[in-house]
């Protein structure tokens, strides 16, 4: 049955976005049909929890269903755990993969769904970003993290001197995982600005953008780097 | 003795590979094609080396020291004693390695939580690790099951896209770095798989008390699955060996559970956002299946997500009164703990969240006094009597 979801979206919107995920060059080695066995669902743990499956994801592709592929792109996507058991496909398809690059499309352009599903997500994206490392040890705060236990606060309470108590002389760190150079994290700046990551985050979030942009300038500035 | 728990594989079947009908191809020899084309310079892979078996019947090498280690920053961050025990067992057996500061996390985590980055960007990461570890003179070991997953990703298109790998090679030489791909891509799990029998010469304590579950990491074996080791003498070949041949080979006996091939429920995004899921997933599918089937000492994994999900999701579960309640960790920390580690000195098993004292009683280990050592430890930093805590000090 044909989606009648979203429909105050032109068609055209609908069509310029399955274009670019099918532009996108993984596209043609992550799908090759589907033979409706259900393998991919059976052992799909988000299918076991959520309204999803990766069958439908890659069916509506091959079909080239553009109503039903927008509604997947705005409800369905960010379901995915990106475990990638769904490989076991015979056919060779790669429905978490098709996922993949359905998110990049939907965070370059800035969908309203995207921003409420990574809404709290926004902090990681900073950390990971201009630190070079995804989660730090000061992250660990018993607000962030009721369900694990008393031992997080436990953790938080006696941090500093916990990570000097750890013997690799990388880990005496609090904000970031490891000891990371100065100049390896420009290096990485360098590579967001290069290859256009950081101006993806323009969409998802301007304030967050514009206080990364600013940090990774000055970084690459003090460390004599040219940006053009 | 008493009967073993666990459930028996319901098949006898072998599976015996054939490397001419796999399905998906040996990238290695196309690597070192571009290498001779001037594509890219091939590090090889240092000796003395381990030759170990993949899904189909290659050969895959796997370093034994010289190794550059590329660190998790969820083990860094939240589990210490992950890559401590990683650290602390090259150092027990007299292996020389490297603990870079010029890496950073392959930033995988993020692209699978958020995709807020793209293929070029996240090749250019992971080609600017490679490149540090070339230049170290040392060769990388890779900690996390994601980032040796994704990093495998990568490889795959810069072999088959000559767009991306030229669009990738400018960006590695703005940097002013060379543009290197590894031989082979190695996780520090069949570096265990390949010192297994080594390890066990070292080996302190009996475990053949202990039963343990293991839960395979997907990044590791599903994605590009060709790549991941096994052995027909584990699982009939039908299952990847590493951890297990480990866990095996120190003495302890592995439990099977029907759920194994289910993931652990992590879901990169929802770990931090949305962990309903993750607590009902890791706890439901993973955790009381194998309480019921094997009734483990112990859960034993190979990845950063995993023990974290599979350690932190029990709290919240054991207040809904589910049949939850056992440690987890990694082998690497399992095995440190055989080999003699001190469990929170080196094993840092204060960091985890479920009890883990009744397994360290039962392996003969007595935690209280190590807690004392610990605090004394702890007394010492502050009085600024040491800075840190020394691998002098641990060894």
């Amino acid at each position: 049955m044909p989606s009648d979801r979203y429909q105050e979206v032109p068609l055209e919107d609908k069509l310029r976005l399955f274009e670019q995920v099918k532009a996108d060059p993984r596209f043609d080695d992550y799908l090759y049909g589907c033979y409706e066995c259900g393998i991919c669902v059976a052992a799909c743990p988000s299918a076991r929890f959520y309204d999803f499956s990766p069958r439908k994801i890659a069916q509506t592709l091959a079909r080239e269903d553009v109503e039903l592929f927008y509604e997947q792109l705005n409800d369905d996507i960010w379901n995915c755990s990106q475990c990638f058991s769904c490989v076991r496909c015979p056919r060779k398809n790669n429905p978490g993969g098709l996922i993949t690059i359905m998110r990049e499309v939907a965070v370059k352009n800035g969908l309203r769904s995207t921003k409420q599903a990574l809404a709290g997500y926004t902090r990681i994206i900073y950390k990971i970003m201009t630190t070079g490392t995804q989660v730090s040890p000061d992250m660990l705060q018993e607000d962030a993290f009721p369900d694990w236990g008393p031992g997080v606060k436990e953790v938080a309470q006696n941090l500093a001197l916990w990570r000097r108590a750890l013997p690799p002389e990388t880990l005496h760190t609090t904000g970031l995982s490891w000891d990371v150079e100065e100049r390896t994290k420009q290096e990485l700046y360098l590579i967001w600005k290069m290859t256009g990551a950081l101006d993806m985050i323009a969409q998802l979030d301007e304030g967050l953008h514009d206080i990364m942009e600013e940090v990774m300038e000055e970084a690459l500035e003090e460390g004599g780097w040219s940006t053009h | 003795m008493a009967e073993r728990s666990g459930t028996t594989p319901e098949t006898e079947r072998r599976f015996t590979p054939d490397p001419t009908t796999t399905r998906d191809e040996d990238l290695r020899e196309a690597i070192w094609e571009l290498g001779k084309e001037g594509e890219w310079i091939v590090q090889p892979v240092p000796e003395p080396y381990y030759e170990a078996r993949t899904k189909y019947g290659r050969t895959k090498k796997i370093p034994l020291e010289k190794t550059w280690h590329h660190k998790s920053c969820g083990q860094c961050g939240h589990i210490p004693g992950y890559s401590t025990s990683i650290f602390w067992l090259n150092r027990r057996l007299g292996l020389d390695y490297f603990d870079p500061r010029d890496q950073t996390s392959c930033t995988a985590w993020n692209y699978y939580a958020s995709a807020t980055s793209n293929q070029a960007a996240q090749a250019a990461v992971a080609m600017r690790n490679f490149a540090a570890a070339y230049q170290s003179g040392y060769y990388p070991l890779i900690h996390c099951g994601t980032s040796f997953g994704h990093y495998k990703e990568v490889r795959h298109e810069l072999v088959h896209d000559h767009q991306l790998r030229r669009r990738v090679r400018e960006v590695i030489e703005k940097l002013g770095r060379p543009f290197v791909m590894p031989e082979e891509l190695v996780h520090y799990s069949e570096w265990m798989y390949a010192i297994r029998d080594r390890l066990k010469e070292h080996q302190v304590y009996d475990l053949s008390q202990i039963t343990a579950t293991v839960h395979p990491a997907c990044h590791y074996y599903k994605l590009q699955a060709g790549d991941a080791v096994y052995d027909p003498e584990i699982y009939g070949g039908q299952r990847t060996a590493v951890v297990t041949a480990v866990v095996e080979a120190l003495g302890a006996h592995v439990a099977d559970y029907s759920t194994w091939y289910d993931c652990c429920g992590f879901g990169f995004r929802h770990i931090l956002v949305q962990r309903d899921f993750t607590r009902s997933f890791a706890t439901l599918r993973k955790i009381e299946v194998m309480k019921e089937e094997a009734n483990p000492d112990v859960v034993l994994t190979h990845d950063t997500g995993c023990v974290t999900s599979l350690d932190k999701s029990q709290f919240a579960a054991q207040a809904h009164r589910r049949n939850v309640g056992v440690p987890v960790m990694s082998e690497s920390q399992f095995a440190a703990l055989a080999l003699g580690a001190h469990p929170f000195r080196v094993v840092q098993l204060h960091w985890h969240a479920t009890e883990y004292r009744g397994l360290l009683a039962k392996i003969g280990i007595d935690a209280e006094q190590a807690w004392a050592e610990f605090e004394d430890d702890l007394e010492r930093l502050k009085a600024g009597e040491m800075e840190h805590l020394t691998w002098e000090a641990v060894l």
